[in-house]
């Protein structure tokens, strides 16, 4: 609990990116998030660790609505989401979300992945989606894929495209949901890499991981959840070295 | 007995297959042999109605083939656009959206088609002094239509259904509204699923469309059994069964490379998919 919170003192700087309060959620009977707080502040990278089942890749998936909250306030630049006044499509298109299983829409080009929705959604003109495309390529590393299929792609290759078209949107934030979990373990690297330059360049992030040292690198905060709750967060290196809460000590003495 | 015994089982299997294939033939031949050609010839090929000039063939194809695909065509256009409704319908949260489509594809699937054609040609316009345009074809054609939209309002939304979720959210993560994701996203990938099955329903519709033949049509809007039908009763070969065997063999024609494509299709499918 190094963290301090300062939106009392200076609301017009401080309004978090993802502040997340008082969040329960249910599938059926079950209560998968048990009263989650949580916040990012812009420019931060916040990795969320945890076992499988902790409700992690749910709390990442309220942030953008893809799942419905049951109760509690999501706010994304100090905005309720949850409100009904507030158009979901808009908000969404400022929140880049990178899945597991890459999801790229696999009957269009690489370049078409990257334009569909700059058009659609930013209602961008074809030359100017297609040059800011071409750039987000340059920068993940495949300029050179363009007209590819994303079925000719490896998966790390396939994982940086979706980065590239996420980023096409020119989102406020990124969300990325265990976004190495399927990939072959020599093509985790590249895309890594991809996901420091981002945070080197001040992109908020959230990211629910397993890649611990890509959390003490990078993140500026840990978060360890176990059975629906926040168990424990703080700076990086002290959770990962000196874990305060027995179910943290004995998480990360599995995965270490 | 005892040499037949001898022999491996191998060769004992192939020495019956072998034997069954010989009685077949023979079978066949005597048939060949005892069938009265003359009178075959007489009333299922007649020379006067399969004759290149003056016989049947003209219209049958230039009027009964043409038709044929037209009308085939049309009712296929039609019942897809329908089938896309029908199924976005039955994937609604509306209820009452959901309902109707579910009834609706229910109740023309489990009607024969030829009473659907009989009911739009003959009941509604004597019910309601409603003509369909196109005539007593026209009426047919919306019959085929409705029947075929509930046909394939089942294989599109199987179609649907087959796309992975994630792509949805994919869409939806940058932005894009639930009509956009699906009809940029979600349909061209259940198409490409359900090209196989609707490909075969263009051929079972293609033959639907001899049904029109119960309701007549116009001289030169027949469809190819109803100038089959008429060439039985009047013209070169009229009493016999000539016109039939020819209109079968136009079908066969334009049927056969479709059921090969389809299965060309499916083959190509099942290799892209492993």
């Amino acid at each position: 609990m190094t963290h301090s919170a300062t939106p009392e003192l200076l609301p017009e700087f401080a309004v978090p990116a993802i502040d997340v309060r008082g969040l329960h959620k249910y599938f059926g009977p079950n209560e998968v998030l048990k009263g989650i707080d949580f916040h990012v502040d812009p420019g931060q990278v916040v990795c969320v660790i945890g076992p499988s089942g902790s409700g992690k890749s749910t709390l990442l998936r309220c942030v953008n609505r893809l799942e419905e909250p049951t109760s509690g306030e999501i706010l994304i630049e100090g905005i309720d989401i949850c409100d009904p006044e507030v158009d979901v499509d808009d908000v969404r298109s400022r929140i880049g979300m990178v899945f597991q299983q890459f999801n790229l829409f696999p009957h269009l080009s690489v370049l078409r992945n990257l334009t569909l929705a700059q058009r659609t959604v930013r209602g961008r003109g074809k030359a100017e989606a297609v040059e800011i495309a071409r750039q987000n390529l340059a920068k993940v590393g495949l300029s050179e894929k363009e007209s590819a299929y994303p079925a000719h792609l490896s998966g790390g290759q396939q994982q940086r495209v979706a980065i590239a078209r996420a980023l096409s949107m020119n989102p406020d934030m990124m969300l990325f949901d265990e976004p190495t979990s399927a990939l072959d373990p020599e093509l985790v690297g590249d895309v890594l890499a991809v996901m420091k330059d981002l945070a080197s360049e001040g992109m908020t992030m959230m990211v629910v991981t397993h890649e611990m040292g890509f959390a003490r690198e990078v993140g500026n905060k840990l978060v360890f959840m176990d059975g629906g709750v926040v168990v424990e967060e703080g700076l990086p290196a002290d959770v990962l070295s000196e874990p305060q809460h027995e179910r943290t000590q004995a998480f990360l003495s599995k995965v270490l | 007995m005892r040499e037949v015994a001898a022999l491996k089982r191998t060769t004992r299997t192939r020495l019956w297959r072998y034997g069954t294939n010989v009685a077949i033939i023979l079978v066949l031949v005597a048939l060949g042999i005892a069938a009265d050609w003359g009178v075959i010839e007489q009333n299922f090929w007649n020379p006067l109605g399969v004759a290149l000039s003056d016989g049947n063939w003209g219209d049958l194809i230039t009027i009964g083939a043409v038709n044929t695909v037209k009308y085939t065509a049309i009712a296929f256009a039609g019942g897809l656009a329908l089938a896309v409704v029908l199924a976005l319908m039955r994937m609604s949260p509306i209820a009452t959206l959901n309902w109707i489509a579910t009834v609706y594809v229910e109740f023309f699937r489990g009607l024969p088609a030829l009473i659907v054609i009989l009911f739009m040609g003959f009941g509604v316009p004597i019910a309601f002094q409603w003509y369909p345009p196109g005539g007593l074809v026209g009426a047919g054609l919306l019959a085929l239509i409705m029947v075929a939209g509930a046909y394939m309002a089942e294989t599109l939304r199987a179609g649907i259904q087959a796309v992975p979720k994630g792509q949805t959210e994919a869409a939806r993560s940058l932005g894009m509204g639930p009509m956009s994701t699906m009809f940029k996203v979600v349909l061209p990938q259940a198409f490409r699923v359900v090209i196989p099955p609707l490909t075969n329903e263009f051929v079972l519709l293609i033959k639907d469309t001899a049904l029109l033949s119960v309701i007549g049509a116009e001289f030169n809007g027949r469809e190819l059994t109803t100038v089959a039908r008429d060439f039985q009763s009047s013209g070169p070969s009229s009493g016999t069964a000539t016109s039939l065997i020819q209109a079968a063999l136009l079908y066969l024609v334009i049927t056969i490379p479709l059921t090969q494509l389809v299965a060309w299709l499916e083959r190509r499918q099942r290799k892209a998919t492993r």
